[in-house]
C-alpha cells in the first residue's frame, strides 16, 4: 500500500537533482570523462591525423596526403610480413588456443576429481606479464643454453629456435598460446557454469550423445561467453608486442606491426607521420571487431 | 573384478540409469585425468624450470645440462639480481605507479558506473560505449600522440626531475587510469544493475544526496566486485610493458616489468640469471594469484558471464 506512491516520490525526486548533486556529478563524471577524451579518443583522432603528415616530432609538420600509407603499402619491406605475422597469430590464437581453452573448460566442468588444481595451474600462466613470457621462452627455446634442445638431445648442430626467421614466429606464438589458453578456459568455465543443466537433461532424454548436446545446446547457449572470447582474442592479436620485443625487439623473423609503430616513434629516426599510418592500420582493423561488438551490445542492453 | 561386478544390478534392483552410465564412462574418467595432468603438467614446467636454473649456477647447467641432478643450489642469482642490479629500486617504482593507479581507476570508474547504472541518465549508453570501446583499441593507436603530447607538458620540478611529463610516474599513472577505466566501467555497471534499486529509492525519499546515494549505500554493495577488479588491476598495472617502455627514458624511473628488459644486456651471458629475474617479476603476481584466486577469476569473469 505504502509502497507504491513511495516509489513514485522516488522517481520524481531523482530527476530532479539539487545543486550540490549537479556539482558531485560535473566533477565527477566531468574528471574520467575528460581524462577518456584526452587519454584514449583524443590521440586517436590524432593518429589518424598525423598519419597524413610528415614529421619528426621536432620541426614543423607537413601535410603530405596519402604519401605516408602508399610508402607503407609500396615501399617499406617490413610492413607485409608484419601484417602477415599478425593475421597468422590471430589464425594461431584463434584455430588452435581458444578451441584448446574451451576443451580444458568443458573436461574440468565435468566435475573430475581435482578440477580445482588443474585450473589453477592451467591458469597460472595468466598471470604472469608477456615481457616474463618471452623471458621464460628465451630460457626454453635458446639455442644454446635453451631447455628444448637439451631435452631433444640436440647438441650437435642445435636448432635456433628463436634465431631462425622461418620458426621462431611458431615458438613465440606457442609460448602466447601458454597464456591465451588459460584465459580462455576461465571465461568458459565461467559460462558453463551458467548453463541450464535441465537442457543437457533434456538433450540426454531426446537421446542425444555427448558431442551432440555440446554442439547442439551448450555451445549455441555459450554465445555471450563466445563473443567476449572472440573480441579478446582479436584484440590480443592485434596488440601483441610485449613477448617479441622481450625476445629479440622484434626482429628477423618476428616483426608485427605493434612494433612497427613504436621502432618509428621511439627510435633514433622518429617519424611521428609514419609510424601514426601503421598505427592506423591498426585501428581501422580493430575498430572493425570493435563496432561489431558494440552493436551486439547495444542490442543486449536494450532487451535489458 | 569386472566379472564381480557384473552380478550385482542383477541381484539388486534395477540401477538408476544415470549410475550405470557413470559407470560405463570410468575409463573415460581415467583418460581425462591423464589428459589434464598431461597439460597441466607441460603448463607448470616452463615455471619450474625457470626457479630449478634460477637456483644453480650457470656453468653446471652448461656442463651438465638443465637436467642434471644439482650439485650446488643457492640463491645467490637472487642476491646478485637484488644488489647488482638494484631490483628493489625497481619494485618501488611499480608501487609509485600501481597503487595510485589501482586507487584512482577505481574510485573514477566507479561513479561513471554508478551514474549510468543507478541514475538511469539519459546519453549513458554512449559514455559506456565510449568508454568500453576506448578499453578494446591497440596501445599502439595512441602512444604516438601522446608521446609528442607529453614531451610538451611542463611540470614544476617537484613534481618531475624531467620538467615535463614526458620521463615522469605522472604519465604512466595517467594513461593506466585512463586507458584502465573502460574495462572497470564496464565490468561495475554490469554488476550495479543486479543490485536492488530499492535501497536507492528508500534513500532518495529520505532526502540522500548523490554522492550520499553513491559513497554510502552502493559502493558498500560493490565491495566484492571492487576486491576483484582491483586484484586484476593490480596485476595489470604490475605488469605492464608498453607504457613505462615508450614513456619513461630514465632507466631509474623504470617499473619493474619493463627494467628487466633492460638488465637482459647485463644478464645476457647468463641465463641463469635471467631466470632468476623473471622468478623475482613473476613472484609478486603468482603470489597475489595464489592468495586470491577467488578475487582474481571472478574479476576477469565479471565483465563477461553477465546473463
Amino acid at each position: 500500500m505504502s509502497f507504491i506512491p513511495a516509489r513514485r516520490t522516488g522517481r520524481r525526486v531523482s530527476r530532479r537533482f539539487t545543486g550540490r548533486d549537479l556539482a558531485v556529478l560535473a566533477v565527477l563524471l566531468g574528471i574520467p570523462v575528460l581524462l577518456d577524451i584526452a587519454v584514449v579518443w583524443g590521440p586517436t583522432l590524432a593518429s589518424v591525423a598525423l598519419s597524413f603528415t610528415g614529421w619528426d616530432g621536432i620541426g614543423d609538420i607537413k601535410w603530405v596526403g596519402t604519401q605516408n600509407y602508399e610508402n607503407l603499402f609500396n615501399n617499406y619491406p617490413q610492413f607485409w610480413p608484419a601484417a602477415r605475422h599478425n593475421l597468422l597469430w590471430l589464425a594461431f590464437l584463434g584455430l588452435v588456443a581458444t578451441p584448446f581453452g574451451l576443451l580444458l573448460a568443458v573436461l574440468i566442468d565435468r566435475g573430475v576429481r581435482f578440477s580445482r588444481f588443474y585450473q589453477s595451474t592451467l591458469y597460472m600462466p595468466v598471470v604472469l606479464s608477456l615481457a616474463v613470457v618471452g623471458f621464460i621462452a628465451q630460457l626454453v627455446f635458446s639455442r644454446d643454453q635453451g631447455a628444448l634442445n637439451a631435452v631433444i638431445g640436440d647438441t650437435g648442430s642445435p636448432t635456433d629456435w628463436l634465431g631462425d626467421p622461418d620458426l621462431n614466429i611458431w615458438m613465440v606464438m606457442l609460448a602466447a598460446a601458454w597464456r591465451h589458453t588459460g584465459y580462455v578456459m576461465i571465461l568458459y568455465l565461467a559460462g558453463l557454469k551458467a548453463v541450464d543443466p535441465s537442457l543437457k537433461e533434456a538433450a540426454a532424454i531426446d537421446g542425444a550423445g555427448e558431442t551432440q548436446t555440446f554442439f547442439r545446446i551448450v555451445l549455441p547457449t555459450l554465445r555471450p561467453v563466445n563473443v567476449i572470447v572472440g573480441v579478446i582474442t582479436v584484440i590480443e592479436s592485434l596488440r601483441a608486442f610485449d613477448i617479441v620485443y622481450a625476445v629479440n625487439h622484434g626482429r628477423n623473423g618476428l616483426e608485427l606491426l605493434s612494433v612497427l609503430v613504436t621502432d618509428n616513434i621511439i627510435g633514433e629516426a622518429s617519424r611521428i607521420g609514419f609510424g601514426s599510418a601503421i598505427a592506423v592500420v591498426l585501428l581501422v582493423v580493430s575498430l572493425g571487431f570493435v563496432v561489431t561488438y558494440l552493436v551486439q551490445e547495444l542490442r543486449g542492453e536494450k532487451n535489458r | 573384478m569386472t566379472a564381480q561386478a557384473a552380478p550385482v544390478p542383477l541381484a539388486a534392483p534395477p540401477a538408476p540409469p544415470a549410475r550405470a552410465a557413470r559407470r560405463r564412462t570410468r575409463p573415460g574418467r581415467i583418460g581425462v585425468h591423464a589428459f589434464l595432468m598431461a597439460v597441466s603438467l607441460a603448463f607448470l614446467a616452463p615455471l619450474l624450470l625457470a626457479v630449478y636454473a634460477s637456483l644453480r649456477p650457470y656453468d653446471e647447467t652448461a656442463e651438465h645440462g638443465y637436467f642434471s641432478l644439482p650439485r650446488h643450489l643457492s640463491l645467490d642469482y637472487y642476491r646478485q639480481a637484488f644488489s647488482d642490479s638494484g631490483m628493489t629500486k625497481y619494485f618501488v617504482n611499480t608501487m609509485i605507479i600501481a597503487v595510485p593507479g589501482v586507487l584512482v581507476t577505481l574510485f573514477l570508474a566507479s561513479f561513471v558506473a554508478f551514474a549510468l547504472a543507478r541514475l538511469k541518465m539519459r546519453g549513458g549508453l554512449v559514455l559506456l560505449m565510449l568508454f568500453t570501446a576506448g578499453n578494446l583499441l591497440p596501445q599502439q593507436v595512441i602512444v604516438t600522440p601522446l608521446y609528442v603530447v607529453f614531451n610538451r607538458i611542463p611540470l614544476p620540478y617537484w613534481m618531475s626531475d624531467s620538467m615535463t611529463m614526458f620521463d615522469s610516474y605522472w604519465a604512466v599513472v595517467v594513461v593506466q587510469v585512463g586507458f584502465q577505466l573502460g574495462f572497470c566501467v564496464f565490468v561495475l555497471a554490469n554488476f550495479m544493475r543486479t543490485l536492488p534499486q530499492e535501497i536507492l529509492e528508500a534513500a532518495v525519499v529520505d532526502g540522500a544526496g548523490v554522492w550520499t546515494r553513491y559513497w554510502r549505500i552502493t559502493l558498500p554493495l560493490c565491495r566484492p566486485a571492487l576486491a576483484a577488479l582491483g586484484t586484476l588491476q593490480f596485476t595489470w598495472m604490475y605488469n605492464d610493458f608498453l607504457w613505462a617502455l615508450v614513456f619513461i627514458s630514465d632507466g631509474d624511473k623504470l617499473p619493474i616489468t619493463s627494467a628487466l628488459n633492460n638488465l637482459r644486456g647485463q644478464f645476457f651471458t647468463d641465463y641463469n640469471l635471467l631466470a632468476a629475474g623473471s622468478v623475482i617479476v613473476a613472484l609478486p603476481t603468482l603470489v597475489v594469484f595464489l592468495l586470491l584466486q577467488r578475487h582474481f577469476i571472478a574479476g576477469l569473469t565479471l565483465g563477461s558471464s553477465k546473463g
